[in-house]
């Protein structure tokens, strides 16, 4: 009997790691660990055979050689005799500077888009269909060139603002000038400037700091901080005698006064273009290739965006809205109460995810000249140096640390968000 | 007494005995104008906006319409065009160009094929719709049609790049040994030796042998067509040919990725992770540098091969990535009492997989797919930045003719059209098929 139900103590015979289940599966990650390796090893022993033919072999020592380039739209200061890294430092933050002004805007015009995409009134809900549709299916490469194409020839020159009866004229109360070769805006200046902090000393990745900029940012955190706790006071005493005292008076003060007094204190004053010789002087100088990009991008991730927005809202179903209107609530409490904290938890992770991919798209920016990170590093830096496979490894390495942060952000703003289940 | 009994009843009431004709509803809710009424001036809000929507189309469709129709399409060169420009209507703005496309639009559909080749290109186009039919539209067409859906993948290539017809036999022929191999070696040996066999010994047939055999017959029976070089590739036939393959690898990649993704198994799901994730976080266009500048060192030394099959190969790698993503969100979003219904009928993985759960994991990422097959058509057009000449690096080519040089909006237009049609009928049809699968209650 007992040797019938016992297992069979049977020794380890070797198709056991194929035919047994406990050890099929370790076979098999053995397995699939070996010829992985064994790829990459094939991969790596070509590579270094193929460099040393080649006779270049990696070496990054290039990168703090003299770039001998200019870039002209920056935000930090460079000029050619930076090494190739500050090169490709400087087209990081360009880089992170059209992603941030893209994803701003896309989202304005992706979330109103959307909403109006919903609105009861046909005509509108027909044309913003059509702008989706329009901007979906056709490539993001043609709408980028097409807006440095528009924004280089059809706009006016700066000598058509000269003259005693010009043929263009400034905008918006002659602050800005948009004219083919970029757009000039206003700039801050700070009569009583606080100056600039230097960061990081005489490195690759310095960077000067506006203290008046700083100091801007920290009273409006701190006035921010102000008004929640005003808005928490607030609260409590509702809570406690059912009467909400009157607080947006005192935020709006909270808000604006130290910010004023701040300003004033600082001089602040706008420098506006001026024409001065063939071109325009003073103001901030937005290139024709960053607003090309920037619009581009912008009107071609909203259009996705808009179709988020919509299916966000249309996803929180018709009961909640009546419920909440069962319950006494008003519309519009309904809207930031119950409707809409329920769409933002179906919108935010597709939106970042947009966000995402429009980073990935401003790489295009080559196609139009804008020194982003592709332009340098993998554009003129490689053309340069012909270190091709370093140039694009740290290119790589670059977006990858871009997205793993946007992704990383996703993640944690998805698992505070999630629904607990019963 | 009867009769003072009718007077009263005649005096007092009215009973109406038959009913009356229906009436027609008012007019004004009803036909255009209650249609109008209720759509387009509900509330004083909802005017304003019909208002200024109406000025906007006007305004649009004001300088939209002269452009489009008051154009010219027979000159050889821009000036030309003006020159007509300034006789008929007096100005140069505001009317469209056709000419440059009516001249240009076969380059801009074939590259620089040779012209007296054109009907490959238009045969292989034809092929890929007859091969598309059974499977796209599976319940219309007859199953038999599947052979040629099958002998697709040998024919296209051979169309478009010409040469010797022993090329895709010998290659075809690969699948037929490892079918074979398979079919003879199960009974005899078990199915994992089967399995094993039925993917080394094509291998070995490929890379081995397949070159010599392939090279022999073209001597002995030297049968085939005009070969056509890459570098002549290009228009709008690049990126269909580039569009079609992607898709075509990247769906059952994409499958084994997320498959991987989601599995037990540690080391395979860690390889799968990595590589969904490097290829999601990097932008194609670095992808496109690696297949232009780098591919050729990643491999033994002396391969040398085509910068359109290189481009192909990571434009694969890159929708797999993504198609993987899409389709795990379809597996995540089954309910678990399918995987656990699969293994309480006592499916092993392969055919719960196969039998119950791919069929509604895909049918619930079909938006997703098809706007990643969407998204990967509309990007073959960065391969103009590696220097290829597709429809986007024609349009810089014909720009930088003299007769040409100024031209923009003519052929953005035309190429926006191409690929508009291509991607508005893709997400139409996806559309049409989330209707047809549609087997749950809404």
């Amino acid at each position: 009997m007992t040797a019938l139900t016992d297992p069979s103590r049977a020794s380890f015979r070797l198709s056991m790691l194929i035919y047994d289940t406990r050890y099929r599966s370790f076979t098999i990650q053995v397995v699939a660990l070996l010829g992985f390796m064994l790829f990459g090893a094939w991969l790596i022993s070509n590579t270094i055979t193929n460099l040393q033919t080649l006779g270049k072999p990696i070496q990054f020592g290039f990168l703090l050689e003299p770039a001998q380039y200019d870039i002209n739209q920056r935000l930090l200061d460079y000029n050619n005799r930076d090494t190739h890294l500050r090169a490709a430092f400087i087209g990081l933050t360009n880089t992170l500077l059209v992603a941030f002004l893209g994803c701003i805007a896309a989202t304005i015009i992706g979330v109103f888009v959307g909403v109006l995409r919903l609105s009861k009134n046909w005509l509108v809900a027909k044309i913003m269909t059509v702008y989706v549709e329009i901007f979906r299916n056709v490539p993001v490469l043609l709408w980028i060139v097409l807006a440095m194409a528009v924004l280089i020839e059809s706009l006016p020159s700066p000598r058509d603002f000269r003259g005693e009866d010009p043929e263009a004229s400034m905008a918006l109360f002659d602050t800005v000038a948009i004219t083919n070769r970029g757009v000039y805006i206003p700039e801050p200046l700070f009569s009583r400037s606080l100056g600039d902090v230097h960061l990081f000393g005489a490195s690759p990745l310095r960077m000067d700091i506006s203290l008046d900029l700083l100091a801007i940012v920290l009273v409006i955190i701190g006035s921010i901080f102000a008004i929640k706790k005003v808005n928490a006071r607030a609260t409590a005493i509702q809570n406690s005698t059912g009467l909400r005292p009157t607080t947006w008076h005192l935020n709006l003060g909270i808000f604006f006064v130290p910010l004023i007094v701040l300003l004033i204190a600082l001089g602040f004053h706008l420098g506006y273009p001026a024409l001065k010789g063939f071109n325009f002087q003073g103001g901030t100088h937005l290139r024709n290739s960053l607003t090309a990009l920037w619009l581009a991008l912008s009107l071609y991730t909203a259009a996705f965006i808009a179709e988020i927005v919509r299916a966000g809202i249309l996803a929180i179903s018709h009961g909640q809205t009546e419920a909440a209107g069962a319950l006494g609530l008003r519309p519009k409490r309904i809207m930031s109460l119950v409707v809409l904290p329920q769409a933002l938890r179906v919108i935010i992770p597709p939106l970042i995810s947009n966000y995402l991919n429009l980073t990935k798209n401003s790489s295009l920016a080559i196609a139009v000249g804008y020194m982003d990170i592709t332009g340098t590093l993998g554009g003129i830096t490689m053309n340069q140096t012909g270190r091709e496979l370093e140039s694009v490894l740290m290119l790589m390495l670059a977006y990858l640390i871009i997205s793993l942060t946007i992704s990383a952000v996703m993640n944690w703003y998805n698992s505070r968000v999630k629904l607990v289940e019963r | 007494m009867s009769d003072t009994h009718a007077e009263a009843a005649r005096a007092i009431t009215f009973v109406r005995t038959e009913m009356l004709p229906e009436q027609d509803p008012p007019a004004s809710t009803i036909g255009i104008i209650g249609w109008g009424r209720t759509n387009l001036f509900s509330s004083i809000g909802n005017s304003i906006l019909t208002v200024i929507a109406l000025i906007f189309i006007g305004y649009v469709l004001s300088g939209l319409l002269p452009w489009l129709f008051q154009s010219v399409w027979n000159a050889e060169s821009l000036n030309e065009c003006r020159e007509i420009m300034n006789a008929t209507w007096g100005d140069t703005h505001g009317h469209a160009c056709w000419g440059v496309v009516k001249e240009r639009w076969l380059q801009l559909l074939y590259g620089f094929y040779p012209d007296n080749l054109y009907w490959r290109v238009n045969l292989a186009f034809v092929l890929t719709l007859v091969a598309m039919a059974p499977v796209l539209f599976a319940e219309q067409m007859p199953r038999k049609m599947l052979i040629l859906t099958a002998l697709y993948p040998f024919l296209m290539p051979w169309l478009l790049w010409g040469g010797a017809i022993w090329g895709p036999i010998v290659t075809a022929l690969g699948f037929v040994i490892g079918y074979f191999a398979y079919k003879i070696l199960e009974p005899l040996a078990g199915s994992l030796v089967a399995i094993i066999a039925a993917v080394v010994l094509p291998v070995i047939w490929w890379f081995g042998l397949a070159g010599p055999i392939s090279e022999a017959l073209t001597d002995l029976l030297p049968i085939g067509i005009e070969a056509v070089q890459s570098r002549k590739f290009g228009g709008f036939m690049l990126a269909i040919l580039l569009g079609i393959v992607a898709i075509g690898c990247s769906l059952p990649i994409g499958i084994v990725l997320a498959l991987g993704r989601q599995s037990d198994l540690l080391l395979v799901k860690a390889i799968c992770v990595g590589f969904i994730e490097f290829i999601r976080g990097v932008p194609l266009i670095t992808l496109l540098f690696v297949a232009s500048l780098l591919l050729n060192l990643f491999l033994p030394p002396g391969t040398n091969f085509d910068i359109i099959l290189r481009v192909m190969i990571m434009m694969t790698l890159f929708a797999a990535a993504y198609m993987a993503e899409v389709i795990r969100g379809g597996l995540a979003a089954l309910p678990k009492g399918q995987y656990e219904g699969a293994d309480s009928l006592g499916l092993n993985y392969w055919q719960a997989q196969r039998l119950i759960i791919m069929p509604q994991a895909l049918k619930i990422s079909i938006p997703g797919i098809v706007s990643t097959f969407i998204g990967i058509f509309k990007d073959t057009t960065l391969v103009s930045i590696i220097g290829l000449f597709d429809v986007i690096g024609l349009s810089n080519a014909i720009r930088a003719d003299t007769a040409w040089n100024g031209i923009y909006w003519e052929l953005f237009a035309f190429i926006a059209f191409l690929f508009f049609i291509v991607c508005f009928s893709m997400s139409r049809y996806s559309m049409y098929l989330e209707r047809k699968l549609q087997t749950g209650h809404k």
